[in-house]
């Protein structure tokens, strides 16, 4: 075994050892000296734009941005002296100085990296406002593009295409035109994005931002002929508490329930229910296909922003795909079909909210397959967590002093399989202990599969049922999910069923879930795996951890949709996919 | 394996694209890091039809599997490239220091004038486009001006109508009246 060559210097005079070619960012970071720093993100490349974090070397003529520097023996570092200070707050005003004045009324204001990043380096005076560049705002889809407020970190061009394998953004044109922007400067609606907003998550400033719906939400609610009902993702429980100071992983449905209800919505629902809803269908697809061993493997397709790259990118996965709608759209299609008959109202009059962990949500909300004979919307708004978390706020409700609620009946009724679906491998998990169970008739004795947990980019099992090997397959990100994907393509890998989620980490760690708190970052592996533990908890806590055995369920089919995969069924619960253009290059 | 619809996609850039631009970028693929051969590309396409045309970039993207917005993206970086169709005739103007001072800038906003249209643009009857040139080493002959290979040195503002006339110069119909 050959050990690891180590380099040694000193930074501020504190002597590091740190492993052979480490950035002095690194080093510094080691010894708990955090360097400004700006475009820099660690689980990005790393492209040295911004320099805000340079450093002093000794022997080097200029300062050097410490985010891609290497360190070398012997190498002396200062990371703090007036010039040092001088020069970054100088850097951060000349960015600034491009760049609207408009802190009190962003919607980034508070949580604006540029923003502290101006106050902690000391700019306190503009000395040279001129010229601003001056771009339109694109607001075509779900995620807004405002080059004004873009500082050119290239974050987003970075996630999109090294991460999320899209690359819908690049750097277009140069000098005081250079822009970030999808080909040709398309709109975002007709370009390759697939709306999953992790260009939202990294970006720095309010250059990407969701569209929003609280209005239309507030709306709604002062309007008394609207029966307005909400309904939450598995993930929002786990996370929405971090936009009112709880630790990440802190489950929080009992107050997010009282909180709607303080919010004036009249029902509050779980869609967890259909998440149940759609395991019950897609299992029962899946134990179609594989008894008939046709269209196999079986793709998941709860994941909106997955749908959106696989009908650009991979659009020959279309018969493979499952045709259930997700959970979401499950559930705000029961809202406006079976509740509205058994409350005897008119569809009309129903408002349905869904608050989800994702930008891509608002997207499938408006999708013509998802709307209703009559031409309306199953969900009429779709509440990023990070939207619901400002609407608490503008109530004046104090989240953490609340009792717990618990979610109306019977469309708020889960077991904890639905609960998992927030973290990646969860729908798997949640299927498998169905199917199994289907297939063979027996009970499982662990309900745990451990194989798929973990934030891991892809994850794979073997599973025997019925004296059958069913070989399973796991991605989250979807530069992930390319890789498993053209294994399969090239035979090298045979899956029976695929289950992927275009974030990493999975829903947990979504295009509209909280800005993550001081000390950790966005794609932090972390950040999703201690909010994924909130959901493996109530998992395990609930006794009632099988989505067949949902009393709530049985009595749906029993009373409105009638078997599995009925012809209504079908009606309300599945959905359809086209190839879309313009074509995404693998 | 490629799939039926990619093969189509396929077809379709290979019939906006010139034979010799599409077998250039067969054999680049065949290459190690096909992708940064992306600009020598780029410049086959504009050297075949004076610019570059959104198809022409989206089939670049498609033939080589590089991102169209990467495409685009070094396409806007490079001044040579340009977006839009030249003119039958090019004009260069040059704006390097020795022609600068020497008035070229006064030939450009005299020929802007009579043209109707700005630098990287060309006519409405497709007969004129203008560029700007940064030295072409004839500092000596400054200003220098070039329309297609044909250098004229020493322009004054008033001789560009006469230099225009050479190649059949209409006023009205250059503005497409």
């Amino acid at each position: 075994m050959t050990t690891e060559k180590k380099i040694t210097l000193w930074v501020d005079g504190v002597k590091v050892t740190v492993p052979d070619k480490s950035t002095i960012m690194q080093a510094a970071d080691s010894i708990n000296i955090n360097v400004p720093r700006l475009c820099y993100h660690p689980d990005l490349s790393t492209i040295g734009a911004c320099r805000v974090c340079v450093v002093e070397v000794e022997g080097q003529r200029n300062p050097v941005a410490s985010c891609c520097f290497p360190v070398t023996e012997g190498m002396k570092v200062k990371t703090s002296s007036p010039l040092l200070r001088r020069l970054r707050r100088d850097v951060v005003e000349l960015i600034l100085d491009n760049h609207p004045m408009d802190c009190q009324t962003c919607v980034r204001n508070g949580s604006c990296e540029l923003q502290k990043l101006a106050f902690d380096l000391g700019v306190r005076e503009r000395l040279f406002q001129g010229e601003r560049k001056r771009f339109a705002i694109d607001k075509s889809s779900p995620v807004h593009r405002n080059p004004e407020k873009c500082i050119l970190c290239g974050r987003c061009v970075r996630v999109c295409d090294e991460v999320q394998g899209v690359h819908n953004l690049n750097l277009q044109h140069r000098g005081f035109h250079n822009v970030v922007a999808p080909a040709h400067e398309l709109k975002m609606i007709d370009s390759v994005c697939i709306h999953c907003g992790q260009c939202v998550n990294v970006c720095p400033t309010a250059a990407f931002v969701e569209q929003d719906a609280t209005e239309k939400v507030f709306e709604a609610l002062s309007d008394p002929t609207k029966h307005v009902v909400v309904h939450t993702a598995p993930a929002i429980r786990a996370t929405i508490g971090e936009g009112f100071g709880y630790e990440p992983g802190t489950p929080v449905a009992g107050k997010l329930v009282t909180a709607l209800r303080m919010a004036g919505f009249h029902k509050v629902f779980d869609t967890n229910f259909g998440a149940d809803l759609t395991i019950i269908e897609e299992s029962s697809e899946f134990i179609h296909r594989i008894q008939k061993k046709e269209n196999l493997p079986l793709i998941t397709s709860c994941s909106p922003g997955w749908v959106n790259f696989m009908e650009r990118f991979y659009p020959e996965l279309i018969p493979l795909t499952s045709t259930c709608k997700s959970p979401m759209s499950m559930l705000s299609t029961l809202l406006k079909t079976f509740y509205a008959e058994k409350m005897g109202l008119d569809p009309k009059d129903i408002f349905v909210v869904a608050v989800m962990p994702c930008t891509a949500k608002k997207f499938e909300a408006a999708r013509a397959e998802h709307l209703s004979p009559s031409g309306q919307p199953y969900t009429d708004a779709v509440l990023t967590t990070r939207e619901l978390i400002w609407m608490f706020k503008c109530l004046g409700i104090d989240f953490r002093d609340l009792a717990d609620g618990s979610y109306d009946s019977p469309l708020g009724v889960s077991s904890g399989a639905a609960d998992i679906f927030g973290a990646t491998g969860g729908v798997m998990e949640a299927a498998l202990r169905t199917a199994y169970e289907k297939i063979t008739g027996k009970e499982l004795e662990s309900l745990d599969f451990n194989e798929v947990r973990g934030v891991e980019g892809v994850k794979e099992m073997s599973l025997q049922i019925d004296g059958m090997t069913v070989n399973i397959g796991v991605a989250n990100g979807l530069q992930n999910a390319k890789n498993l994907l053209d294994r399969v393509a090239s035979g090298e890998k045979q899956y029976h069923i695929i289950e992927i989620m275009a974030c990493p980490g999975g829903c947990v760690a979504g295009g509209g879930q909280p800005y993550p708190p001081r000390g950790m970052h966005v794609l932090d592996p972390n950040l999703a795996r201690m909010r994924a533990k909130a959901l493996y908890s109530i998992d395990h806590e609930k006794s009632l951890r099988k989505s067949h055995e949902n009393p709530a369920i049985e009595s749906l089919y029993e009373e409105f949709l009638g078997a599995p995969n009925s012809h209504r069924c079908h009606e309300l619960l599945h959905t359809h996919y086209q190839p879309k253009c313009p074509r995404g290059v693998k | 394996m490629k799939s039926e619809l990619m093969l189509k996609e396929e077809a379709k850039a290979k019939v906006i694209l010139p034979e010799p631009v599409v077998s250039y970028i067969e054999s680049c693929r065949q290459k190690s890091r096909p992708e940064s051969h992306l600009i020598s590309v780029l410049h086959k396409v504009q050297e075949h039809f004076g610019y570059l045309a959104k198809e022409h970039m989206d089939a670049v993207s498609i033939l080589m599997q590089i991102p169209t917005a990467k495409v685009t993206g070094v396409a806007s970086f490079y001044h040579y490239f340009n977006f839009t169709p030249r003119g039958k005739h090019r004009i260069s103007i040059c704006l390097g220091t020795a022609c600068f001072v020497k008035g070229a800038g006064k030939v450009l906003d005299r020929l802007k004038e009579l043209l109707a249209i700005d630098v990287g643009q060309t006519t409405v009857d497709r007969q004129f486009s203008i560029d700007v040139a940064r030295c072409v080493g004839a500092c000596a002959l400054a200003p220098v001006m070039l329309v297609d290979d044909k250098v004229y040195a020493e322009v004054k503002p008033d001789q560009v109508a006469k230099i225009l006339g050479e190649y059949g110069f209409d006023a009205k119909k250059a503005a497409g009246k």
